[in-house]
This record gives structure tokens, C-alpha cells and sequence, in this order.
């Protein structure tokens, strides 16, 4: 337990060149939280000016890799610590996925070890300087997510952005994924509820396929105070091109889906650069 | 069923099943709740067991979301879903006082409770009992593996959804299964295809393939592919989605009634049977 502040010290230096760090959570699993940190990062990183770097803390099942087309990718050491894998110049991954040897390898592991690799790739990860870094996360509340939120306790958190779905049984885990974020005072930037309508490709009409019985996340982000951040409805190409490893925007430019993560995009970084002016304001004031 | 330690509180269960898969949100907790119902309606006695401490969603689905959980003397009693006590239920849901309040916790806290979920829950006589697990390969399931072999389960029900993204964390479950010793009995794929209400047009909202592609590379059955008539015009082999049947889950009321009217409901009793089957006989 010693050697947790001097690492919390030492995450913190590595910290100093990254601006912006935006947390993807979600209590549930399998509401898209991979796919919106990857298209997250795909958006922001469409700006050729803005460095976006992408980590992947899913230590047992880190879709990272496939969904940004780097499966089979590993990495290398140099001097200055792990490189991330490039998508593109501006836009690095990294994930235990790179650490695998074979797709079939299980990462069985218990918390304290999956602990100490987050500790190294917050710590040991030559990221250089980051406009943004979003760390993907695993479902739950646990090790992970206390881990990552300690680790980066003194370098400062923008907020968390959390996924949901309409339905009542994912709402259920993303209210107490907001009550741990609270616990943990760790700024909400907003909801996102994903897989919101479906249209069908044939005859064009909209149906639910996960109904909102509870009034979806809408109402609950009336209840609890939290911003609805945007709805993205479910297109059939976004999972396809997740498979292929290859962003959804580009396929779909105009997909309604497409639009949605954009208005999503754009509040994420107003959040951003209002919190990055407030402190400046109290720097030199 | 010769087990070294004290059999306690299991020793009147015949029959284990584990739900597992690597991936979040794939519907281990409906498939866990769809299979005991399927299991009941052929006549047999089933309790389901909640071990995901996270995300605990069964309660909710079977409308015994609130339910107090009692202690008789050998221990927690389950929550009986029917008059005639043949589905019974215990998950971590029923002991949190405030439903929104996170279970933060680490490693060692949650194999604690998991330890003693497995031997302190009352369960009685059952023929199956099905273990519902949350997604991933870590401290609950090596927990609930430990916990649970001297009783020898029967075996996994893998799940996955249709995707490459799925298919991608579920391999990584079945070389868990295969390190841990537990026998994968089969694949099911669910969400494999929407009939759209208003043109009956199925489209693969979760993309295709992933349910066989990992039945065929891991060596398992596909538990899906024989199963009674599909839905018209979806992919013959899997689970599809029914936002009438999510919807009752959902509201939590009436789903035992209304399961048998679903579509999801074919393609379970296939499984079902395909579970029964493989069960070895038992001596009286």
C-alpha cells in the first residue's frame, strides 16, 4: 500500500501533457460504451490539429482493439516507456488486447493485478502531449473503476461521460453508476442513451426495440440532475463496421446515428473547454 | 454426488449450470431467466442463483424486485416465484437497502459474499440450478468456480450476441472455461436478428455469423441450430430479439405467463431439451 501515493505522484508528471481526460462508463455492460469511446475518439480526432490518445482499461474483455481495426498489433518499449499503437498520427491506442499474444488468451485475473496494469499503462504509457485522453472502461463498479478514478485523483478529471440504453435494466445500473461517480466526486459531463429507436432499412419506420418502459434516460436525468447528453439511435452499419475495425462515420456520413454522435461530440468538448477557461480564470485571478 | 466437504445446502440440487460469457449486455441474465422458465415448463423443480454483485437484474425481470429475503435455519430461504414452489431465486439484489446504491466493492469482498451465496442459500430439493454470472474472467467467476466444484457442475451455457466484437471477449470465456475445468455444453447466440413490426422485414441489427463462428472454433454445439420453426424470415439457429418480451421483462410482471407467446420462446425449449438430454440419469 506504500507505493500507491508514490504512484499516484508519478501518474500525475505523466499527466502534465495530457489537457483534457474524459472517463466512458456504464454500470451495464453492453450498452456501447467500446463503440462511443472509439467513435468519440474518431470524431475528435478528425481535427488533424487535436492529439486524441484512447485507453482501453477493459483488462478481461478490451473490444479496443478490433473496434479500431488494430487487432494483432503489439507494443513496443522504447526509452521513454510503452508507445501506443497509432490508428492514425493524431490518434493512439492502448489496451491489454496489444499485450495478448493470441485471440483465445483469457486474462484471469484477480483485482490486484488487474490494478497494477492499470497503474502501468496510466504510468508507463509515452502518450507525449494530448489534446485528449478518453479511458474506456469495463462494466461494473469495482476495481477498475477505483483504481482508475484514485490513480488520477491528483491530475484531474474533466468528468465521465456514461452510456446507457432505454431500458429499465440498464437505467437500474446507470443510476448507481452516477451515485459512484457522486461518491467519488467525480464530475459528470453527461448521459448518452445509445440503441435509442431503431429504423428499419426496408420500410423506413421507426420502432423500440428497447423500450423506454421507465421513460428512459430522459427522465431519469430529469431525476437525478444530469444532462442528457444526446440520444444515438441503432443502425445496423455501426455494428458492421465495428466488426471490420473501421469508424462509422466514414461509411455513414449521413446516418442519423452520425449526426447524434456529433451533437454528442461537439457538448463534450464545450464541457471541456468551459471547465479548461474557468481554471484559468482562477489561475490568474 | 460424493463431495469431500460437508454437501450442506446444495446436497438436494442434482443438476449445475453455469451462464457465462466474456461480453457485457449480450442477455446472460435473460437466457439464465428464459432457460429456468423453459426448464420449469418441462416439469422441472428450478432455482436461479444472481451472482452478478454489480448488476444484479433478475430480481427486476421476475417482479420480485423489494422482496425481503429470510433466514430459516439452514440458512437464507430463496425467494419462491410461485404458488407451487418450483422456481425459486436468491441474488445480491435482494439485500441492498437502496436499489441506486453502487456495490463498490474489490476482490475479496465480493468472493466473500459469493462464498456464501453458494453454501448458505437453503435451496432444498432442485433439479437444475442456474448460476448467472456478469461478464468478464475475473474474481466473481473464479470464486463461484471454487465454490461450486466439489458439486460437480453439468456444465456452461456460453452466450454470445452475433457480432465480431462478441465473438472477440467470448473466445477469451471459453479458454477460461477450458483452464478452470468446466465443460462448455454449448453456444447461444441471442439478438440475432429484428422482424421489423411494421414490414415483418428481419434485419441483423448486431451484424452476423458470431454464434457459429465460435460454436465452430471452440468445438461446441451451437445449442440454437435445430430449434422448432424460426421466426418468419430471421436466421434459423439463435435467440431473436423481442422488445414485447423485453418490455414485459421490464415491467417485471406476468413474464412467466407470457414467455410461452414469445418467439424467444422456440428457440429456449430448444435449448432446453437439448439440456435435458445431455443431463446424465441420475439414481433415484
Amino acid at each position: 500500500m506504500e507505493e500507491v501515493p508514490h504512484a499516484i505522484e508519478e501518474i500525475k508528471e505523466k499527466m502534465k501533457t495530457v489537457k483534457h481526460k474524459i472517463l466512458v462508463l456504464s454500470g451495464k455492460g453492453g450498452v456501447g460504451k467500446s463503440t462511443f469511446s472509439a467513435h468519440l475518439a474518431h470524431g475528435l480526432a478528425e481535427d488533424e490539429n487535436t492529439q486524441i490518445a484512447l485507453l482501453d482499461i477493459d483488462i478481461c474483455g478490451p473490444s479496443i482493439p478490433k473496434i479500431m481495426g488494430l487487432e494483432g498489433e503489439q507494443v513496443h518499449q522504447s526509452g521513454s516507456g510503452w508507445s501506443p499503437v497509432y490508428v492514425e498520427d493524431n490518434l493512439g491506442v492502448m489496451s491489454v488486447g496489444f499485450l495478448l499474444s493470441s485471440p483465445d488468451d483469457a486474462v484471469i485475473w484477480r483485482g490486484p493485478k488487474k490494478n497494477g496494469m492499470i497503474k502501468q499503462f496510466l504510468r508507463d504509457v509515452d502518450w507525449g502531449e494530448v489534446d485528449y485522453l478518453i479511458v474506456d472502461t469495463p462494466p461494473g463498479t469495482s476495481d477498475e473503476h477505483l483504481s482508475v478514478v484514485r490513480y488520477l485523483a491528483t491530475a484531474h478529471i474533466d468528468g465521465a461521460v456514461i452510456i446507457t440504453t432505454p431500458q429499465e435494466v440498464s437505467l437500474q445500473d446507470v443510476r448507481k453508476e452516477i451515485n459512484f461517480c457522486r461518491k467519488v466526486k467525480l464530475p459528470i459531463i453527461g448521459v448518452v442513451e445509445n440503441m435509442s429507436g431503431f429504423i428499419c432499412p426496408k420500410c423506413k419506420k421507426e420502432s423500440q426495440i428497447f423500450p423506454p418502459t421507465t421513460g428512459g434516460a430522459e427522465l431519469m436525468c430529469q431525476d437525478l440532475e444530469v444532462p442528457l447528453l444526446g440520444r444515438v439511435p441503432l443502425d445496423p452499419l455501426i455494428g458492421k463496421n465495428c466488426d471490420k475495425g473501421q469508424s462509422f462515420f466514414i461509411d455513414a456520413p449521413d446516418s442519423p446515428a452520425t449526426l447524434a454522435y456529433r451533437s454528442i461530440i461537439q457538448r463534450i468538448q464545450e464541457f471541456c473547454n468551459l471547465h479548461q477557461s474557468k481554471e484559468e480564470n482562477l489561475i490568474s485571478s | 454426488m460424493e463431495a469431500a466437504a460437508e454437501p450442506g445446502n446444495l446436497a438436494g440440487v442434482r443438476h449445475i449450470i453455469l451462464v457465462l460469457s466474456g461480453k457485457g449486455g449480450v442477455g446472460k441474465s435473460t437466457i439464465s431467466t428464459e432457460l429456468a422458465l423453459a426448464l420449469r415448463h418441462a416439469g422441472k423443480k428450478v432455482g436461479i442463483l444472481d451472482v452478478d454483485l454489480c448488476g444484479p437484474s433478475i430480481p427486476r425481470m421476475l417482479g420480485a424486485q423489494g422482496r425481503a429475503v429470510h433466514q430459516c435455519d439452514r440458512g437464507w430461504a430463496p425467494v419462491f416465484l410461485d404458488r407451487e414452489q418450483s422456481i425459486s431465486l436468491m441474488s445480491v439484489g435482494f439485500l441492498l437497502e437502496k436499489p441506486d446504491e453502487a456495490v463498490v466493492w474489490r476482490g475479496p469482498k465480493k468472493n466473500a459474499l459469493i462464498k456464501q451465496f453458494v453454501s448458505d442459500v437453503a435451496w432444498g430439493e432442485l433439479d437444475y440450478l442456474v448460476v448467472d454470472t456478469p461478464p468478464g474472467t475475473s474474481d466473481e467467476h473464479m470464486a463461484t468456480i471454487e465454490a461450486l466444484r466439489p458439486y460437480q457442475p453439468l456444465g456452461a451455457l456460453v452466450v454470445t450476441t452475433p457480432q465480431a466484437v462478441s465473438v472477440g471477449d467470448v473466445r477469451r470465456e471459453l479458454t477460461f472455461c477450458r483452464k478452470t475445468g468446466l465443460r462448455v455444453m454449448g453456444i447461444v447466440e441471442n439478438m440475432s436478428g429484428f422482424t421489423c413490426p411494421h414490414c415483418t422485414e428481419c434485419t441483423s441489427v448486431f451484424s452476423r455469423g458470431g454464434g457459429e463462428e465460435l460454436a465452430q472454433l471452440a468445438g461446441v454445439p451451437f445449442l440454437g441450430a435445430d430449434m422448432a420453426p424460426p421466426p418468419p424470415l430471421c436466421p434459423a439457429g439463435s435467440v431473436p430479439l423481442d422488445p414485447a418480451l423485453m418490455r414485459t421483462l421490464e415491467e417485471g410482471h406476468d413474464f412467466i405467463q407470457e414467455f410461452p407467446g414469445s418467439p424467444a420462446f422456440a428457440a429456449l425449449t430448444s435449448i432446453a431439451q437439448k439440456i435435458l438430454d445431455a443431463t446424465p440419469a441420475c439414481l433415484p
